[in-house]
C-alpha cells in the first residue's frame, strides 16, 4: 500500500472521528434531549436494535431502486437511440424529455400514484422518471460524437444504418452512456425515496422513507438517525457498484479509464 | 484505357468558395500520381470527389472500365482513423465486416494484410499501444484488405517524423510495385512526391486548378540513395518551379 492510498484511507477516518466525537461532546455537554438529537454513540445502539427491522425496509426500497435503474437504463438506451436516427426526432421530442425531468417528481407523484393502481408500479414509474434522464442525455450525446474521420470511413465502405449503429455509434457512446448509468444511480434511490414518502403506505412492504416519516412522528429520532445512515450507505453502495461494473466495461480503450492506480 | 477521366470538374462550397474549378484529368492504370499545391488548392477535395465522399457541383467523372465498388477503392486519411476499441486485426477486418464477410474467412486475408505492412503478429494490439508509425500501417492495411484498384492517400504521413516517413515512402512504393496498384497521392511536399510519382499533378489555389502535370522518371532505382543524387534535385526543382509559377498566377 503506497502512502498516498494510505491518506486516502486514513484522512476520511480522522475527519469521521473528530466529526462525531465532537456531536458526541456537543449532546453530553449540553445535555439535549435524544427527541431532539441523539448522540453518535446512542444512534449506533438503536441501528444495532432496530437494524433488522429497518433492513427489511431497506430490501423493499432497494428493489424498487434497483428495479428503476434498470428500466432507466434501458429504455434510456432505447430512447437515445430512437432520438438519434434523425435530428427531427430529437428536435421534436427533447423538449419534453426536458419537461418531464425538470418538474419535481414530488409535484407527479401524486397523479402516478392515483392513475397506477398498484403500489409498486407507481413507486417505479416515480423513480424511473427522476433516474432515465441522464442516461438519455449522455447516450445521445455520445451517439452523436462520432469522429468524422470513421464517418467518413464508414461512408466509404457504404455501410448500412444499422452497421452504423453497432459498429460506430454505440461503441462511441459507451463511455457517455456509463456515466449516464452512475447518476442514474444515485436518482433512482432519491425518486424511490421522494415517491415512498409521497405514497406512505404502512406494512411489512414498507420501505424506509415510510419508517423515517413514522419515526419522525414518534420522535423517535434515534431510529430516524439509524434509517438514514442505512439509506446513505445503500447510496454509497450503489456507487461504488455502478463504478466498479463502469470499470469493467470500458477497461481497455477508453482514456477515462486508462492509468486509473 | 484509363481507369478515370474527370472532365470539367468542379466543386463550390455552399459558402461561394470554389474549391476546384475545370479539372480535366485521366488517370491511367497503374499510374502513381501524386497531387501537389500549396494549402487550399483542392487537391483533398479532388480526393474525396473521386472516392464519392462528396458529390461534385460541376463537371462529371468517368470510370471507363466500370463503376467502382466499394471495395475497389482505398482510403488512407491524414490521420490513421482507427476504431480505438478493437484490436489492429479488426481494425483491419472492418471493411470485410462491413461488406459481410464472416471472420473466420476472412482472417487469412487480414494477417495477409498486415504481414503487407510489417505487422504480421502483432494484430492484437490496441491502437493505443501502437505508435504513430504504425498506427498509420494498420491504416494502410485497412486499406489495401479489400484487394482495391485504387489507393488513394490524403496527406498520410504528414504528421510522422522523417524517418518514419522515409521507412513508409519505401513501403508504399514496394506495396504499389507488388500489387500493381494504381495510387493517387496527396502531399505537400515536393520531394515526396518526386521520391515516389511516375507523375505529378501540380496545383494552384484560389480557384483551385491543374497547374502543370510532369510526368517523373530516374534512370536509377528508387532507393534512398536517389534522395541526394543530382537527378533528384534536379526533378525537384523542376516541380517547385511549377509550384513557384502557380502560386504567383493566383
Amino acid at each position: 500500500m503506497t502512502k498516498d492510498r494510505l491518506i486516502d484511507i486514513a484522512a476520511p477516518i480522522v475527519v469521521a472521528i473528530l466529526f462525531l466525537g465532537g456531536w458526541e461532546w456537543i449532546v453530553r455537554a449540553n445535555a439535549i434531549p435524544p427527541y431532539i438529537l441523539p448522540g453518535p454513540w446512542l444512534v449506533a445502539q438503536t441501528l444495532w436494535t432496530d437494524g433488522p427491522s429497518l433492513l427489511q425496509s431497506l430490501l423493499v426500497t432497494l428493489r424498487t431502486t434497483i428495479a428503476a435503474l434498470v428500466a432507466a437504463t434501458g429504455l434510456g438506451l432505447a430512447l437515445a437511440i430512437a432520438l438519434a436516427q434523425s435530428r427531427l426526432v430529437e428536435r421534436s421530442f427533447y423538449p419534453y424529455l426536458v419537461v418531464l425531468q425538470v418538474t419535481p417528481i414530488v409535484s407527479i407523484a401524486p397523479l402516478i400514484i392515483i392513475w397506477a393502481n398498484d403500489v409498486f408500479l407507481s413507486l417505479l414509474i416515480c423513480a424511473w422518471i427522476a433516474a432515465f434522464f441522464p442516461v438519455v442525455a449522455n447516450t445521445t450525446l455520445g451517439l452523436n460524437s462520432t469522429d468524422p474521420g470513421l464517418n467518413d470511413l464508414f461512408r466509404l465502405y457504404r455501410a448500412s444504418r444499422w452497421q452504423r449503429l453497432i459498429h460506430l455509434r454505440l461503441p462511441t457512446a459507451l463511455p457517455y452512456f456509463m456515466a449516464g448509468v452512475r447518476i442514474s444511480g444515485g436518482l433512482s434511490l432519491i425518486g424511490t425515496v421522494v415517491a415512498e414518502f409521497v405514497a406512505g403506505s404502512g406494512g411489512a412492504d414498507s420501505g424506509l422513507a415510510f419508517r423515517i416519516l413514522e419515526a419522525g412522528y414518534r420522535l423517535q429520532i434515534p431510529r430516524l438517525f439509524a434509517a438514514l445512515i442505512l439509506l446513505s450507505l445503500a447510496g454509497v453502495a450503489i456507487h461504488l457498484v455502478l463504478g466498479v461494473i463502469s470499470r469493467r466495461v470500458l477497461r481497455g480503450w477508453h482514456e477515462s479509464e486508462l492509468g486509473a492506480r | 484505357m484509363s481507369l478515370l477521366q474527370l472532365q470539367n470538374f468542379g466543386k463550390v462550397y455552399p459558402n461561394g468558395t470554389r474549391a476546384l474549378d475545370a479539372i480535366d484529368l485521366a488517370v491511367q492504370p497503374g499510374e502513381f500520381l501524386s497531387l501537389v499545391g500549396p494549402s487550399g488548392c483542392g487537391k483533398s477535395t479532388l480526393l474525396r470527389l473521386i472516392s464519392g465522399l462528396a458529390d461534385p457541383s460541376a463537371g462529371r467523372i468517368d470510370w471507363p472500365a466500370g463503376a467502382p465498388q466499394a471495395s475497389d477503392i482505398g482510403f488512407v486519411f491524414q490521420d490513421a482513423t482507427l476504431l480505438p476499441w478493437a484490436s489492429i486485426a479488426d481494425n483491419v477486418y472492418l471493411p470485410l465486416k462491413l461488406a459481410g464477410v464472416a471472420r473466420a474467412p476472412a482472417s487469412a486475408r487480414i494477417e495477409e494484410a498486415l504481414a503487407m505492412v510489417g505487422l504480421a503478429g502483432l494484430g492484437h494490439l490496441l491502437p493505443r499501444e501502437a505508435s504513430g508509425g504504425m498506427r498509420m500501417r494498420v491504416s494502410i492495411a485497412r486499406a489495401l484488405v479489400t484487394e482495391p484498384k485504387l489507393l488513394l492517400l490524403d496527406e498520410p504521413f504528414a504528421a510522422l517524423d522523417e524517418i518514419t516517413r522515409f521507412k513508409l515512402n519505401d513501403d508504399l512504393l514496394r506495396l504499389w510495385r507488388e500489387r500493381q496498384l494504381t495510387v493517387l497521392f496527396v502531399t505537400h511536399s515536393v520531394f515526396e512526391s518526386a521520391y515516389l510519382s511516375s507523375r505529378i499533378v501540380v496545383m494552384a489555389a484560389r480557384p483551385g486548378r491543374i497547374a502543370a502535370d510532369l510526368p517523373i522518371a530516374f534512370d536509377g532505382p528508387r532507393t534512398p540513395e536517389l534522395r541526394t543524387s543530382a537527378e533528384f534535385a534536379a526533378v525537384c526543382r523542376r516541380v517547385s518551379g511549377h509550384l513557384a509559377d502557380g502560386m504567383a498566377a493566383s
